[in-house]
């Protein structure tokens, strides 16, 4: 519908009326060019040379200019253009390095005008001048230009680029002696035609080759050039040094671009390889392509506005051996499929939200939590005045911040730094895990840590006051109940207490809302639910009531009975935890010591609580002898570790999964270890914690993990004295031939670990450095700057 | 009696744990302290394992002994052999004099020590024209420091490239990335496709490096018993390491889709252009080897002796190779008949350039002339050949590496078959080939790019004894012919040149090291050029190989390309 869609634009008198379509050609074209009526077109190929009428249904063949029978290499163009003056004349470049004037004119089948065989290697680009009718300049692989006048023989002057092949010569639009050219080394030279001996001006303008060139139809100064580092930028050419104002990064090298008629900002481009599209970019918008044309299913290799007023019509010859005639208006615009929402977290739980601003401004009318404890920022983009500009976005930034304190996540950095992970037996680690996890705070934690240990390591060795005191004083939520001839029901048992601890974690979030504070549940949320402050209240009249219950049950009974316990408050049923735990023989002593020690020790398992509200659990002697292999539990490990991993407690999983090692890897899947792996090495970082998460990325058995840091692991370094990229050696510069990294102290070369001060930038031996700093905060190199070293 | 049983038992234990101390890769270190520890704890292994199998000599041993003396003398004397490679090439002076002083030491002791075999790293280029190791400049020292430390060895093909050190520090650059930088292919993977690709030229010399790089890499020692022990997706490969090495003109998109779309097997994108890089990386190094006539390293098999050295002074070995003979033969060339031959044919060339160079304007010919002229000189290139036909069967160790020993560029041009122009025009390497290569596999497109400009610019503008000479037409010449031969046509040359510029014997050079390497002999090397340089013919193979790499390149790129279309 839209495609067929017509246009009319009334330019001065003459309208321009089409739509959107193409022909085909009969092989690949090399070039167009428009002439400049902009009735007509010509197509220059390796082996086709025609004008096509456009009209304005189609294109219509008007002339082939490849006559006789012997196919001659001045017939295979790289380059066409016609000239803006006068409609009979054209001139073509071939790959033999013959440059070929056509004037439409004569009277014979035979348009061949003049014939220059002046440059030795192909011509890739020939141009006429805008004003001048007899002028025409070429740029060759031979690196010279010529510029011919056509009532003559020969070229009138020769410009030697004195470097690589000339890929492109335009002509200044506005400049009369002015012409740009650029090199395959990357040069862009501007030369005044007056003078051949030597150029204006000369900058690199690309890493590579720069393949094209356009001059601004309107903007005196304004050049851009295209790439192959896939790179469009535009210059300012007036002031004294040419100055980038631009930068356009496309996805291939950049094989032609033109500027867009009528609109100031605009350039069409195409590329010489792999992508097929034509791109209009507003060149202050510089990662969205404004329009975006699919037409082609090879690479485009000519593109020409077809009249220089109108912004709307857009032809182009590709080497799929098709002419387009393209309509702005039915171009795809990837801006409007563009999400230009984003939102991130922040490493302490602040959200960042960054929304269209009409969207937001919408949105913020009713939004319920403002002036609630977290406080959005608002940011707001600001707009340069001088330029309206109604395409490009602008988009609002909110931020979210998190109450200070209450998402601290020291207990994160702690634990990271704390934990021993390798290097110990297992149930050394796990007892030094342990006793991080409760000096941290996080009974539930430790528990884990002390039952991994039982399950893990022979019972015999279990220290009786670690056992103690982690369950002692139990976890708040967890009411550790265990029944130990119960085994078979643990896997069960366990799914529900997740399932309680997510519901929980709902629950919690729920009254969050209902509060209206908050809109993040974040990862430290849900460990306060694990933690033990909040909810305590509810949780711990429930204890009490089960204990009432609990208390004169056989061990037979308490497995089935327990469905009935039901949190009344929270309206959905609550089962105990179960943990597996052969516990000491100093525990039955402890037992013996509390007030509510039943009889009935002899059944093996009991529910002991402990001071005010916590449950606890014991096993005699007597089950030592029907211990389970561990492998019995691992399923239920590898449970434990996703539940720990969908709290958000990755780290948990992580290190559970590292200490126990092959014990348990083989029963969880690839790609979760993966997965956990990845996260909790991503947090880490985030956090800084580069030792850990090294330690981490080495421990981890998975390959795709430890691959990590194996890549890039290569340091590059300037020399401190010539700023040049030392290649050889870290210490030594080849260019200055001195050593560039020598220790303030010592005045030795560094040849390992250097620290240096991001102030005066002098540096040393890391132990040098650490042990003068102790003695005085003064830099070493006697500079007089204050360094710090944290 | 039983003491001395005793002892010996423990001795064997302590050589058991002494195998895995050997490390060389201590000596590659920068920091001479590192080197002199590494060295020291090599020392203490070989002289243990010396005063071992001493003793054993001594106390005569029952026979089931003397397999593991066997055994551990065949350690011994690899160490000893890589002992004597370092003690002769590592470009650090402390390691060399170390290394020797170990082998006096061991020869002391009453164990035979091995020598070099022939003379210098080129069996065609006298060992005196090439620069000795210790005597290089600055420049060249951190090439070789650079070098080592890579690959802990300096191999003859680094000693004989570094007539011309510009070209190969970037050489050196772009096969460091390609071996041992990031990259989407296995370490072992990457020394396997080497092992493959310079199998297909027969190449012992660089399938005897990379076999021992791919087992240090970790791979798998089945594998090297034959492409079929390999896995699949590196059988698949051989197809393309065939076609690629003798007919790259018969690529075609099916190629590269049989291997992309192989299910399990299959190849992604990037590791293909990687593995097409490394397939036409050590393709071209195969004709440098060859076309330099480059001898086996010294700690490798041929490269060394443990005989003592004959009356004559030379083994058998030189004489074959004739490396001897090459001061006789220079004088007995030069002094004669052939030294007004050869001066004048410098003369003719020159002369001829000049004319080139200045009538170029004056007699333009028509475009029927142009494009015939091409075909002539394409189908030319195809009934150049060496009349000596000696059919060199391959050794065994290597024919294994890959199947169907008879394809080769030879068939084809026996029956003349049609070789389709491929217009650089349309499709180039600068233009074309780089921006595919860098975006499939990033900076390798850049390290590339640079090696082929610096061995297509390299020039010192001399020739021969003269100096000032604008050599570029005739490297030009050299470059096109090349690229004629694999139907690469530039519509700006003229191939007339050629004709006048590369005379037979050149053209022989030329074809045969481009495209049957293995076919190379020293009465080829000596009778091209004869005035010239040695330094000149190295810088002659340099632009053969680095036009062989770029037309390889472009077929298979010019074909991944089509396939992404």
């Amino acid at each position: 519908m839209e495609k067929m869609s017509r246009v009319t634009t009334a330019l001065g008198g003459n309208a321009l009326t089409g739509r959107t379509m193409h022909c085909h050609l009969d092989a690949p074209a090399n070039a167009i060019s428009v002439c400049r009526d902009a009735a007509q077109v010509v197509v220059a190929g390796r082996s086709i040379f025609k004008i096509f009428a456009i009209e304005e249904e189609q294109f219509v063949e008007k002339l082939n200019l490849r006559v006789g029978r012997k196919p001659s290499l001045n017939l295979s163009c790289a380059d066409v253009v016609w000239h803006q003056m006068d409609e009979n004349l054209l001139a073509t470049a071939a790959t033999n390095g013959v440059v070929v004037t056509w004037n439409l004119g004569r009277p014979s089948r035979n348009k061949q005008d003049q014939l220059f065989t002046e440059h030795k290697r192909t011509v890739n680009k020939v141009c006429f001048h805008p004003t001048e009718a007899h002028v025409l300049l070429s740029g060759s692989q031979d690196g010279f230009m010529k510029c011919f006048d056509l009532r003559r023989k020969d070229s009138v002057s020769t410009f030697s680029g004195q470097s690589e092949s000339v890929r492109d010569v335009q002509f200044s639009i506005r400049d009369y002696f002015t012409f740009a050219s650029t090199f395959e080394n990357g040069n862009v030279q501007l030369w005044d035609i007056r003078r051949p001996d030597r150029c204006e001006r000369m900058f690199t303008a690309h890493n590579g080759p720069v393949f094209c060139c356009d001059w601004h139809p309107e903007d005196r100064g304004w050049l851009a050039t295209g790439g192959r580092d896939k790179m469009v930028k535009v210059w300012d050419m007036t002031t004294h040094r040419a100055k980038e104002m631009h930068c356009v990064q496309t996805i291939a090298s950049v094989a032609r671009v033109k500027w867009r008629p009528e609109c100031r900002h605009h350039l069409a481009t195409c590329s010489m390889m792999v992508d097929h599209n034509i791109y209009v970019w507003d060149v202050r918008r510089p990662f969205v392509p404004a329009a975006m044309f699919e037409e082609h299913r090879d690479v485009t290799t000519g593109i020409a506005w077809r009249h220089p007023h109108d912004p709307s019509f857009l032809l182009s010859g590709s080497k799929d051996s098709t002419l387009c005639q393209h309509l702005f208006r039915d171009a795809s615009q990837p801006v409007e499929r563009a999400n230009p929402e984003g939102l991130c977290y922040g490493l302490f739980g602040d959200l960042a939200f960054a929304a269209k601003e009409s969207l937001v401004a919408a949105e913020s009318g009713r939004k319920p939590y403002t002036g609630d404890r977290r406080h959005p920022i608002f940011f707001k983009r600001k707009l340069d005045p001088a330029e309206p500009f109604s395409g490009l976005a602008s988009s609002a930034l909110n931020v979210f911040e998190i109450e200070p304190g209450g998402g601290s996540m020291n207990w994160f950095v702690d634990t990271a730094e704390r934990y021993a992970l390798a290097g110990r037996p297992l149930a050394e680690l796990c007892d030094h895990n342990a006793k991080v996890a409760r000096e941290l705070g996080r009974n539930q934690v430790a528990q884990t840590w002390t039952m991994l240990r039982i399950i893990y390591c022979s019972p015999g060795l279990v220290p009786s006051a670690n056992l103690n005191h982690s369950v002692g004083k139990g976890s708040s939520c967890g009411l550790p109940l265990m029944n130990s001839f119960n085994l078979k029901d643990m896997a069960p048992g366990l799914g529900s207490e997740t399932r309680l601890d997510r519901s929980k974690g709902d629950t919690r979030s729920d009254t969050v809302l209902l509060d209206s504070s908050a809109t993040l549940i974040t990862n430290e949320d849900n460990e306060e639910t694990e933690g033990s402050d909040v909810p305590t209240d509810y949780l711990l009249g429930d204890v009490e009531g089960e204990e009432d219950e609990l208390y004169p049950l056989d061990p037979e009974h308490a497995h089935p009975e327990e469905p009935e316990y039901v949190l009344p408050q929270e309206a959905f049923p609550l089962r105990h935890e179960i943990v597996d735990t052969p516990s000491g023989p100093e525990h039955l002593q402890d037992k013996a010591d509390s007030p509510h020690v039943s009889g009935n020790e002899a059944d093996a398992a009991s529910l002991v609580p402990v001071d005010s509200s916590f449950s606890l659990l014991s096993i005699s002697h007597a089950l030592y002898d029907s211990r389970l292999p561990p492998d019995f539990f691992s399923v239920l490990v590898c449970d434990m570790l996703r539940f720990y991993a969908e709290q958000g407690d990755v780290q948990m999983a992580v290190s559970v999964l590292i200490v126990l090692g092959e014990r348990v890897r083989k029963d969880i899947d690839e790609q979760t270890q993966e997965h956990w792996y990845t996260s909790y090495i991503d947090l880490l970082q985030r956090f800084r914690l580069w030792n850990v998460s090294n330690e981490v990325v080495k421990l981890s058995t998975s390959q795709a993990v430890s691959c990590l840091n194996q890549a890039s692991t290569t340091l590059h370094v300037n020399c401190s004295h010539c700023k040049r990229p030392m290649s050889t050696r870290g210490w030594v510069c080849d260019r200055c031939h001195r050593c560039a990294s020598m220790c303030a102290v010592c005045h030795h070369v560094v040849k390992g670990l250097f620290v240096w001060c991001q102030g005066c930038s002098h540096g040393g031996h890391l132990q040098h450095i650490m042990k003068w700093l102790e003695g005085s905060s003064h830099c070493p190199a006697g500079c007089g700057h204050l360094c710090e070293y944290s | 009696m039983l003491k001395s049983e005793d002892w010996k038992g423990k001795t064997l234990i302590v050589m058991a744990e002494g195998e895995n101390e050997v490390r060389w890769d201590g000596l590659c270190s920068r920091d001479s302290s590192t080197r002199e520890s590494a060295l020291e704890t090599i020392r203490q292994i070989v002289l243990r394992k010396t005063e071992c199998l001493r003793s054993v000599k001594e106390t005569t041993c029952r026979p089931s002994d003397e397999l593991s003396n066997a055994v551990s003398l065949d350690e011994l004397n690899k160490l000893l052999a890589h002992l004597l490679m370092l003690s002769k090439r590592c470009p650090f002076k402390d390691v060399r004099e170390k290394s020797e002083f170990i082998l006096k030491n061991v020869q002391e002791l009453g164990i035979r020590i091995p020598r070099p075999l022939g003379h210098g790293p080129s069996r065609y280029i006298p060992e005196k024209e090439i620069l000795q190791v210790g005597s290089e400049d600055a420049q060249m020292h951190a090439l070789f420091a650079d070098s080592f430390a890579a690959l802990g060895r300096l191999d003859n093909i680094t000693l004989v490239m570094v007539f011309h050190p510009q070209y190969l520090e970037s050489f050196l650059k772009t096969q460091h990335y390609l071996l041992q930088m990031d990259g989407p292919l296995p370490l072992h993977y990457r020394h396997y496709i080497g092992i493959m690709a310079a199998a297909r030229h027969q190449c012992s010399y660089l399938v005897n490096l990379h076999v021992n790089d791919f087992l240090h890499v970790g791979g798998d020692p089945k594998w090297l018993n034959g492409l079929e022990n390999a896995p699949q997706k590196l059988q698949n490969l051989g197809e393309l390491n065939k076609v690629l090495a003798h007919r790259p003109w018969l690529i075609t998109k099916e190629h590269i889709e049989r291997l992309l779309k192989a299910e399990e097997h299959s190849w992604s994108l990037a590791e293909l252009v990687h593995a097409v890089v490394l397939l036409t990386h050590y393709h071209s190094l195969a004709s440098f080897t060859f076309g330099c006539g480059i001898s086996p390293e010294i700690h490798c098999d041929g490269g060394h002796t443990f005989r003592p050295p004959s009356v004559s002074n030379y083994c058998i070995c030189d004489i074959t190779n004739g490396n001897h003979t090459v001061d006789e033969m220079q004088v007995s060339s030069a002094g004669n008949i052939s030294v007004s031959d050869s001066v004048f044919e410098v003369e003719a060339l020159m002369e001829k350039m000049r004319q080139l160079q200045e009538c170029r304007d004056e007699e333009e010919a028509s475009q029927e002339e142009m494009a015939s002229r091409f075909e002539i000189e394409k189908r030319e290139s195809m009934f150049v050949f060496s009349s000596d036909d000696d059919e060199g069967t391959p050794a065994r160790d290597i024919s294994r590496h890959f199947e169907d020993t008879s394809y080769g560029y030879k068939d084809f041009s026996r029956h003349g078959m049609h070789v389709p122009t491929f217009r650089v025009q349309d499709y180039c390497w600068e233009d074309h080939g780089y921006s595919l290569v860098n975006r499939l596999y990033p900076d390798v497109g850049q390290l590339i790019d640079e090696k082929f400009h610096i061995a297509y610019n390299l020039t010192y503008n001399t020739m021969a004894m003269h100096k000032d000479v604008d050599t570029s037409m005739l490297r030009r010449a050299i470059w096109n012919y090349i690229h004629c031969m694999f139907g690469i046509r530039y519509d700006d040359y003229d191939y007339g040149e050629i004709n006048q510029l590369l005379d037979r014997s050149f053209k022989v050079y030329i074809k045969t090291v481009v495209c049957t390497p293995e076919k190379v002999t020293k009465r080829m090397y000596d009778s091209f050029w004869r005035q010239f340089k040695h330094s000149e013919k190295v810088h002659v193979n340099l632009l053969l190989i680095e036009a062989r790499m770029q037309a390889e390149l472009l077929y298979a790129l010019r074909a991944i390309t089509r396939y992404m279309t």
